[in-house]
């Protein structure tokens, strides 16, 4: 078999990677073919974060968090320091929970920093643990990772033998036990309620709110600290190099770096360290630093800043920075860093068709606007695309969406058809946004690319459906 | 008679004394269920009910909302192939056809040997890595039909096709149902120790006390 030619910067020991000029803050030891390794990890600075953290007071240390404006990664970009602070005086035990279910349509990040570089999870975990009083720390990854949860096992061994986690770390009165827990496939897990849960034994479905936060009632009833694993990653870093070395990178609102995984129709596909708030669009997608452009012979159609819940952006949106806020008032969201690429060849209502199907497949069925919703949606899609599409489809879509999410839903500024941006979240009749969710590809597809449904629902395709099998394998 | 050998069981009492309650091993001992047997057995879901303190049908209600446990036979090697959206942009429904009408049958079921099952999945983290499939949990990225058709090739021949996928992940093919080929051991002497809500009031060990921060 021919190798796939791999572009250049790419990593085979780090897949996915891409090794390009600029701050490395979380991905430096990627470099190096045994990055996962605690001896790598201690020959490169590893662990002098925590012991930095140790020689102060945990009050100073969650000071220091709160000081670097570390936004959250797992979606919602809530500052770490901020929500650490939530947590009720006076009650304990309080727990850790790691969220690295990392399955949003689009998202590959968690996954590659945890392979690779187990270790620098651990020290943020310790850390955050210190900080905030946490007694106990569980690793929840993603059940399909059967890679990462290897090497995780390897480097939490190995950080016990070693006495960075477990009994008086360091020799210090700073004890804690980190338990690598595994998932079993289930999307709606990611979300923060559910992954605990699910962390209890149970079915893996979202708490209703309030509490808004897992801070304030979460594990066992006790105050609970959820974190991504990327805004855990980053902690090494700022207490060994300190907040403000950190807001030297990107801008004021959104400090430090941040990984997008960048995929679908570009010429250099890839994860990319980027400066927060910084780059643009544009930037990222066309760069020589980046993707360098729309594969070959093609041009941009539309893309999603944020992954699969998030609506779609699309030329006009090119110049906007990687901000969250700048994105938010455009009407979307980056999300989980995950940025999908579409040229014009793309079908969108096959496009919009998979990623309601996903929403659908996904739904934990607790509330039924989600539950039969979602599932009304992929009907009627899947209806339109066999051909089988009436007139009033498009509008029924739209009035289910609405009862999933009512009002004017957030879509990216629709300017020239007179009808304005909304910043995101969208307001939901649901216990969680999964449910909305499946509303963004319906309302980003169907007001740009209305005639793409129209000419389904009009004109009949004939159906192609390959129907030659080539003999069994034997 | 329990479901767990000798060895597993001991496995299992140290996964469930790592929690404050031991409900919470229920997933972790589902897992090392499928991966003595393959899959999750009644006999397995009555010896698990008993290690969380909850009932067998409490753990086929929990397990059964959990794609990864499966409660019938299925093939050696499972074969997922995700047709999200990343990988539908870059021909995920193709390969799927391909992987179909190689092995003979339709996603979601097995081959009569009982080598392979075949599953359409949602997107598995490596987007930018797309088209993307997985056996039994281990990743081939940028997947092309020769590459499946040398990964089976490889199987069928008893060697172990990681290599070749990409992902930078090597070492034997384990069967379906061991997802891990190690886990983690915590020694007793190292351990900081589980930390039960019900019997702590007070803050750890190195926060100091509120009256002391408030003075
Ligand atoms: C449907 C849904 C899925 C989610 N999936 C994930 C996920 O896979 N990983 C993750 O870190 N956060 C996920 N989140 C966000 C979490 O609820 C939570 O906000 C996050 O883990 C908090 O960590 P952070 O503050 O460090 O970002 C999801 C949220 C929703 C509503
Ligand atoms: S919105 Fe959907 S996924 Fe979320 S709680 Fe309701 S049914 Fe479950
Ligand atoms: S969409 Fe296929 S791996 Fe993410």
């Amino acid at each position: 078999m021919a190798e796939p030619t791999l572009p250049d910067g790419y990593i085979a020991h780090a897949p996915g990677f891409i090794a390009n000029a600029g701050p490395k803050l979380i991905t430096g030891r990627f470099a190096h073919e045994d990055s996962f390794t605690l001896e790598r990890f201690l020959a490169t600075g590893g662990y002098q974060g925590l012991r930095t953290a140790l020689g102060r007071a945990p009050a100073e240390v969650h000071a220091e968090v709160r000081e670097a404006t570390l936004l959250g990664r797992g979606g919602a970009g809530f500052p770490a320091g901020v929500k650490w602070g939530f947590c009720p005086e006076g009650v304990w035990p309080r727990y850790l929970v790691v969220n690295g279910d990392e399955s949003e349509p689009g998202t590959y990040k968690d996954r590659l920093l945890m392979e690779r570089d187990p270790h620098q999870l651990i020290e943020g975990m310790l850390i955050a643990c210190y900080a905030v009083g946490l007694s106990q720390a569980f690793l929840y990854v993603r059940g399909e990772m059967a890679l990462a949860q290897e090497r995780l096992a390897t480097a939490l061994d190995e950080a016990y033998a070693a006495g960075y986690v477990g009994a008086e770390i360091c020799g210090s009165n700073f004890s804690v036990d980190v338990v690598l827990h595994w998932g079993a496939g289930a999307y709606i897990v990611g979300e923060e309620t559910a992954l605990i849960e699910s962390l209890e034994g149970n079915r893996g479905m979202p708490r209703l709110k309030p509490p808004y936060f897992p801070a304030a009632i979460g594990l066992y009833g006790q105050p609970t600290i959820v974190n991504n694993v990327e805004t855990l990653a980053n902690l090494g870093w700022i207490l060994a190099n300190g907040a403000d070395a950190y807001k030297g990178h990107g801008s004021e609102a959104s400090p430090g770096t941040r990984l997008f995984a960048v995929s679908g129709h570009v010429r250099r596909p890839g994860i990319y360290e980027v400066e927060h708030g910084v780059t643009t669009f544009r930037e990222l997608f066309y760069g020589d630093n980046f993707c360098r452009g729309i594969r070959d012979g093609h041009e941009l159609k539309t893309f999603i800043p944020g992954g699969a819940s998030a609506p779609w952006f699309f030329e006009e949106h090119l110049d906007l920075p990687l901000e969250g806020q700048v994105v938010s008032e455009a009407g979307s969201m980056l999300g989980s860093g995950a940025i999908v690429v579409m040229d014009e060849t793309t079908d969108t209502v096959k496009a919009c068709l998979r990623l309601v199907q996903f929403f659908a497949r996904e739904s934990c069925g607790k509330c039924s606007p989600c539950r039969e919703g979602t599932g009304w949606q992929e009907q009627i899609l899947q209806r339109i695309l066999d051909g089988h599409g009436r007139p009033s489809d498009l509008d029924l879509l739209l009035d289910i969406g609405d009862n999933i999410s009512p009002g004017p839903y957030p879509v990216a500024a629709f300017a020239d058809q007179g009808l304005d941006a909304v910043p995101f979240p969208p307001r939901q009749t649901t216990i969680c946004p999964l449910g909305p969710s499946a509303v963004a590809p319906i309302v980003s597809t169907i007001r740009r690319f209305r005639h793409e449904f129209e000419t389904r629902i009009t004109r009949r395709d004939p159906i192609t459906v390959a129907v030659s099998v080539e003999g069994v394998a034997s | 008679m329990g479901f767990f050998t000798p060895a597993n069981e001991k496995v299992a009492a140290d996964i469930a004394s790592r929690y404050p309650r031991r409900r919470s091993a229920m997933i972790p001992l589902l897992h090392l269920a499928q991966e003595q047997e393959g899959w999750v057995t009644g006999p397995a879901m009555e010896q698990i009910a008993e290690l969380t303190g909850t009932t067998p049908v409490e753990v086929l209600g929990t397990g059964s909302f959990y794609e990864m446990f499966k409660f019938h036979p299925v093939g050696r090697y499972l074969v997922n192939v995700c047709t999200n959206i990343s990988c539908q942009l870059l021909g995920a429904e193709d390969l799927l056809e391909h992987v179909e009408s190689s092995l003979g049958v339709r996603a979601g079921s097995t081959t009569d040997d009982g080598l392979f099952t075949i599953e359409e999945v949602e997107c598995v983290a490596a987007c930018t890595e797309a088209p993307c499939f997985t056996v039994n949990y281990r990743y081939f990225h940028r997947a092309t039909p020769v590459l499946f058709d040398e990964v089976v090739a490889d199987l069928r021949a008893g060697e172990s096709p990681l290599a070749r996928g990409g992902a930078a992940d090597d070492g034997p093919m384990p069967e379906h149902g061991t997802l891990a080929r190690n886990r983690q051991r915590i020694p007793v002497r190292s351990r900081a120790g589980v930390v039960p809500p019900e019997d702590v009031n007070d803050p750890p060990a190195w926060m100091p006390t509120e009256a002391a921060a408030d003075g």
